[in-house]
């Protein structure tokens, strides 16, 4: 649901499930979407035989990704002025992995509300995968 | 020697829908799929469009996956390669269907630290800027990769 400049406040908090049990399904429709066909995301026998893991694992950017829904889907995609992270751990096929947005500030910059969000995302057992910030303009 | 390159990318609608779906965003824009903005971390599909880009099968050379051996390329890797440690992106404005962003590309700064689960890293910035058909700026992607002296340990 889009929100207004005038729904917003510091310390609001948005959380959304990312995915549940993710499947290496989804990392192979990454792979073909972003181009990123390196085998430690699709190639299991590679992972374990060759490079020293127990098997594939997500890209970062498909975390980043679906991390991103938590912003786009309330202020939308053409409204995101930035967006950084920094990728804390691995994550796994099996995983369920859930973002959370905490609203930093709410500033007014040439006549546009812009929030400033903290972001991190969680998988089952409460490791941090991912943590970063996004800035976005909200509608008024 | 510089390492700058670049790459042309031509932004298309059913590009962004797959790419959308593929990060799990399934929710329909007011905007119709057809003008949609896409997702901010969608610059990085510029790799498509990338001749040289290291991580796609190309015909006639050699390839560090699995076939019917482990991997196509002989000797055990002394580690995985490259892993993405950070990612940024900043907006001038959306990324739009019919887009044709010129993408230049060049290594920023690079460090090591040493690290209890993977040894020595070394950590490479690379800076992209993409800017449209009439030369404007529209994004500039920051990306940190690092290299690892042995995989990650798991415990």
């Amino acid at each position: 649901m889009r929100l207004k400049a005038n729904q917003i406040s510091v310390g609001d908090t948005f959380e959304d499930v990312l995915v549940k049990d993710l499947k290496r399904t989804q990392l192979v429709m990454y792979s073909g979407t972003s181009g990123d066909y390196n085998p430690l995301h699709t190639d299991d026998r590679y992972c374990r035989e060759a490079a020293g893991y127990p098997g594939v694992f997500a890209h970062g950017m498909l975390t980043m990704g679906m991390t991103g829904r938590v912003v786009t889907d309330r202020f939308g995609a053409e409204n995101v002025k930035k967006y950084g992270v920094r990728f804390t751990s691995q994550v796994w096929p099996g995983d369920d992995l859930k973002a959370k947005a905490v609203v930093e500030a709410v500033r007014e910059e040439n006549g546009e509300t812009l929030v400033d969000l903290a972001i991190t995302t969680m998988n089952q057992k409460g490791d941090v995968v991912l943590s970063g910030y996004a800035t976005a303009r909200a509608e008024k | 020697m510089s390492d700058e390159k670049t790459v042309i990318f031509p932004v298309e609608a059913t590009h962004i829908m797959m790419f959308r779906r593929s990060i799990g965003d399934y929710s329909v824009p007011d905007t119709g799929l057809e003008n949609a903005a896409a997702p901010p971390t969608f610059p990085r599909a510029v790799a498509q469009f990338d001749p040289d880009y290291h991580l796609r099968l190309k015909p006639d050379v050699p390839w560090f996956g699995s076939g019917g051996k482990p991997s196509g390329i002989e000797g055990k890797p002394a580690s995985s390669g490259g892993l993405h440690a950070e990612q940024h992106f900043e907006f001038i404005r959306p990324v739009r269907p019919g887009d044709v962003l010129t993408v230049t590309e060049k290594t920023g700064k690079t460090w090591e630290k040493e690290s209890k689960r993977a040894g020595k890293l070394i950590f490479t910035e690379r800076v992209s800027e993409y800017r449209d058909q009439k030369g404007e700026l529209v994004c500039i992607a920051r990306g940190v990769g690092v290299r690892t002296e042995r995989p990650v340990d798991q415990k």
